[in-house]
């Protein structure tokens, strides 16, 4: 399996940061940053990281199948995630998300057919300050409010 | 020492001992699950809490290393409790289905409920439930009896360095998942199965076949390799049904590869002959024993009698008993030296070339427990599949430094300390560049394939000899049960029993096949016709075989014959160890090659002595050298070392006569292609396994 030359580059960096026994210890970002490239963890791409760091592949599987970070099927383009853990739960989450759902026609962990929207109803992402929370991809939205999430997905939507 | 008490009981145990094992020596059970000797620690199941003064939690005896001073109690009230809410909580989606569970009745969960368990549940909610997943021919997944106590995991990864196993998902919804998303691609040998305390995985070959407590168990020696496994073999209404090891016994522990476990089938394969045949208008028709025997005597008495020639050719899977008889057979009763079989190791050679040297050769013990090892010109893992275990368990457990020079990749690289890449037959230059780390080891056991033989085989002694370590022995690999046993019992034109050089050396096996002149040619379990071709089309040829092999195709008399889990007698490993031979099956029709060669002297009148094991075994203990062994220990289903001749042999070496079979992990020459199971796990070479998935 072949990635773009940024990718190697970074996962090159990431194998030379731990000591050759410990390279297990890169598993984590090495998917994360693959799979920001490949879309979601494909079976290939699982081989893939197993033959890099070194380990039979179910060991990447047992990774992959904890971390719900980790996707297994398509995500969309732009992959909404709605936090409903307890400071946003008590601003208003829960109804952002149900919102959400209504507005993008999605459930958690769905993907459109299109593939331009997912959605995950997601615990905390350490913005409690700012709650309700929101992370498009890797943007953050704070205070987020129906209205203003309408505007973000229309806005999305003519980006698109 | 560190001083604990643990219930009361004063105990001592050296520092680093895990409570639970220091509480086992004072004779004090605690319960686990996932704690399991010589594997990596868990603490995944908690069942083996315990209470520790001054500890302000319950602590797992599985991981608590012994402490000076320690006040331990395993049967107070909040370790009661513990069990029994731990037990309540595995059995939170535990579907009960004890009643069709291969496992019941030797379940380690169904005793520990019954012994610690709570009557009732808490739990009201519907239970999660999976269905139940064939991952190959021999290994099926049912997740829901699953307490996900890791032992498969770690006894793939670590005990078979396979790594085939992983738990997946999280939670409740917590599952062994194999290599390959969907399916198993591994060793096949069902270690997992075995170790597993529940009925979640389960063997292809034993599934709802029937309940433990209906068997019958016979220990007995795996008929696939030299390695010498114990196993033992679980049999219901005269079927055998199961081969594991599950109590530990014997030179392999409860270890046994896909072969040992599972190839066992062979024996009831439709192909089995079950009366003689004999050449009738030159087709071979089925005839009655005593027509068959009378044939073959009368044509031994005859060319005997007229100073004609005989070739025989002996097996490497029939027993000590067997194979002494027959070369008595040949030598006295034929008066022939015509007799061989086909060899896989230059044990002649290693035996000459250690002349003087006490206690050099390795025993699957030493694999174990010497500091270092150089492997030779093999692929063990494929070829030798218990060795290879023994060298990953003292990486493990002792960090022992493993070299290895082999064509390679090989899988002990892995481990190995250093790995060189040599063709094969040119080990040598490999072995010599690792001279100065070599020197460095206090021990070491040498392993070497079938390359290594005649000249080569010399030097690499002489080479391993000038190094100065203090220990050394060697393991001369070689390819079945009795292969070892086949050289030590004189199966050899130029040396009886023992390695006694005989006055007039006869024909050695291709010699007798290129040979014109044969008039009888006599064949005890062996197939040289798959190899060489007979060139005296005139012979007279017997075989006693339990298939119609391309041998006994040719043959005028076939003789049906008993298969190794058919019979008595001992075998001897690669490694020198004699282990017993029980019976554990029947095929009517069949006889031991023992009884069929009795059953002509008898008719030819010749006294060879009596034809019984017993008998026989207590010739080999007075005329071989190394087998006059304890027999109290051999009677109970262990191994004794023999220690053969120690002094020159005095015979030309025959390296070209070394011919290995080049097994692999799934393939036992002649033998294996009989197993159904065995053929049918994907990484047998040929078969076609799809996943019915
Ligand atoms: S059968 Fe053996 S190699 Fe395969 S998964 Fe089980 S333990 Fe591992
Ligand atoms: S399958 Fe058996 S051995 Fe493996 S984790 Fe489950 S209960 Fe333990
Ligand atoms: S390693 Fe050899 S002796 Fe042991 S079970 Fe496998 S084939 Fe049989
Ligand atoms: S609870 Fe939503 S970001 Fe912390
Ligand atoms: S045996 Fe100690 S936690 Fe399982």
């Amino acid at each position: 399996m072949t990635f773009s030359p940024e990718l190697e580059k970074r996962i090159e960096k990431l194998l030379a940061s731990y000591p050759s026994n410990r390279r297990k210890s890169a598993l984590i970002p090495m998917l994360m940053y693959a799979q920001d490239e490949t879309g979601y963890v494909t079976r290939e791409l699982v081989e893939e990281v197993a033959r890099r760091i070194g380990i039979p592949p179910v060991q990447v599987d047992e990774v992959v199948t904890f971390y719900t970070m980790l996707w297994r099927k398509p995500r969309g383009k732009y992959h909404v995630q709605v936090c409903t853990n307890i400071s946003c739960l008590l601003t208003g989450g829960e109804e952002l998300y149900e919102h959400t759902c209504k507005k993008l026609g999605l459930g958690h962990r769905e993907t459109a057919a299109d593939g331009v929207f997912s959605l995950e109803e997601v615990e905390c992402m350490g913005a409690c300050s700012w709650a309700p929370a929101v992370q498009i991809n890797y943007d953050f939205y704070h205070h987020v409010t129906p209205e203003k999430l309408d505007q973000l997905i229309d806005d999305l939507k003519k980006v698109h | 020492m560190v001083n604990l008490t643990i219930n009361g009981i004063a105990v001592q145990a050296p520092p680093g001992t895990l409570v639970i094992d220091a509480a086992k020596k004072a004779g004090i059970e605690i319960p686990a699950f996932c704690y399991y000797e010589g594997y990596s620690l868990q603490a995944a199941c908690r069942m083996c809490l315990v209470e520790v003064e001054k500890m302000p939690k319950l602590q797992t005896a599985c991981t608590l290393p012994v402490g000076e001073g320690m006040v331990v109690r395993t049967e107070a009230a909040a370790v009661v409790k513990a069990r029994k809410t731990t037990l309540e909580f595995l059995l939170t989606n535990h579907p009960l289905d004890c009643p069709v569970c291969d496992k019941g009745g030797e379940c380690e969960l169904q005793d520990m409920v019954f012994r610690y368990g709570a009557g009732e549940s808490r739990f009201t909610e519907l239970k999660h439930h999976v269905d139940e997943k064939q991952w190959s021919p021999v290994v099926f997944y049912d997740a829901p009896r699953c307490i996900l106590c890791y032992r498969c995991v770690r006894v793939c990864d670590e005990g078979m360095g396979v790594g085939a196993l992983g738990v997946v998902n999280r939670g409740v919804l917590s599952e062994i998942a194999p290599s390959h998303g969907d399916h198993l691609e591994c060793d096949e040998c069902g270690a997992c199965i075995d170790i597993c305390p529940v009925g979640a995985l389960t063997s292809g070959t034993y599934r709802y076949q029937t309940r433990p407590w209906e068997m019958q168990h016979v220990g007995t020696t795996c008929t696939f390799c030299a390695d010498g496994c114990k196993t033992t073999l679980g049999i219901r209404n005269e079927k055998i049904v199961r081969g594991n090891n599950r109590d530990q016994s014997g030179i392999n522990g409860e270890f046994l590869c896909v072969k040992g476990r599972y190839a066992f089938d062979f024996q009831e394969h439709p192909g089995r002959l079950t009366a003689p045949l004999m050449r009738i208008n030159g087709k071979l028709e089925e005839v009655s024993w005593s027509k068959a025997l009378a044939a073959v005597a009368a044509k031994f008495s005859e060319v005997k009698s007229r100073g004609g020639q005989f070739g025989v050719i002996g097996s490497t899977k029939t027993s000590n008993e067997e194979n002494f008889f027959l070369q008595k057979f040949a030598r006295q009763g034929l008066g022939t030296a015509n007799i061989d079989h086909r060899r896989s190791g230059d044990i002649v050679t290693l035996i000459d070339a250690l002349a003087g040297k006490t206690d050099a050769l390795g025993s699957v013990q030493d694999a174990y427990l010497m500091k270092a090892s150089l492997v030779v010109g093999t692929d063990l893992a494929q070829e030798h599949p218990l060795l290879a275990f023994q060298l990953r368990a003292n990486f493990r457990h002792h960090d022992s430094h493993t070299y290895t020079v082999a064509a390679g990749p090989v899988r002990e690289d892995s481990y190995s300390v250093a790995q060189v890449r040599a063709a094969a037959g040119e080990e040598m230059a490999g072995v010599e560049s690792l001279r100065d780390r070599l020197a460095k080891e206090p021990e070491l056991l040498v392993l070497f394939g079938a390359s290594v033989k005649g000249e080569a085989l010399r030097k690499l002694v002489a080479f391993v000899g000038s190094l100065g370590i203090a220990k050394v022995k060697y393991i001369c690999l070689m390819d079945y049960s009795n292969s070892r046993g086949a050289m030590d019992m004189g199966l050899l034109p130029d040396l009886g029993p023992g390695y006694k050089p005989v006055s007039a050396a006869g024909l050695a096996l291709p010699d007798m096949m290129a040979s014109t002149g044969l008039d009888v040619l006599w064949i005890v379990g062996a197939n040289p016709l798959a190899r060489h071709e007979l060139k005296s089309t005139g012979a007279f040829v017997v075989v006693q075989e339990m298939f119609l092999t391309e041998t006994a195709a040719r043959a005028d008399v076939v003789l049906p014959a008993s298969s190794a889990y058919e019979k008595g007698g001992t075998v001897t490993s690669g490694t020198g160890e004699v282990q017993r031979l029980h019976s554990a099956a029947k095929t009517m029709g069949a006889k031991p090659d023992l009884e069929i060669m009795g059953l002509i002297a008898k008719e030819m009148k010749l006294n060879l002595g009596i034809w019984a094991n017993a008998n026989v075994f207590e010739e080999i203990r007075r005329e071989v050298r190394g087998y006059n062994i304890p027999l109290p220990t051999i009677a109970t289903g262990q191994a004794v070392q023999t220690s053969p001749l120690n002094g020159r042999v005095a015979v030309a070496s025959r390296p070209d006569l070394i011919q290995p079979a080049g097994n692999t992990l799934f393939t036992s020459g002649s033998l294996g292609k009989y197993s159904k199971k065995l053929t049918s796990v994907m990484e047998y070479p040929g078969a076609l396994y799809k996943p019915q998935y």
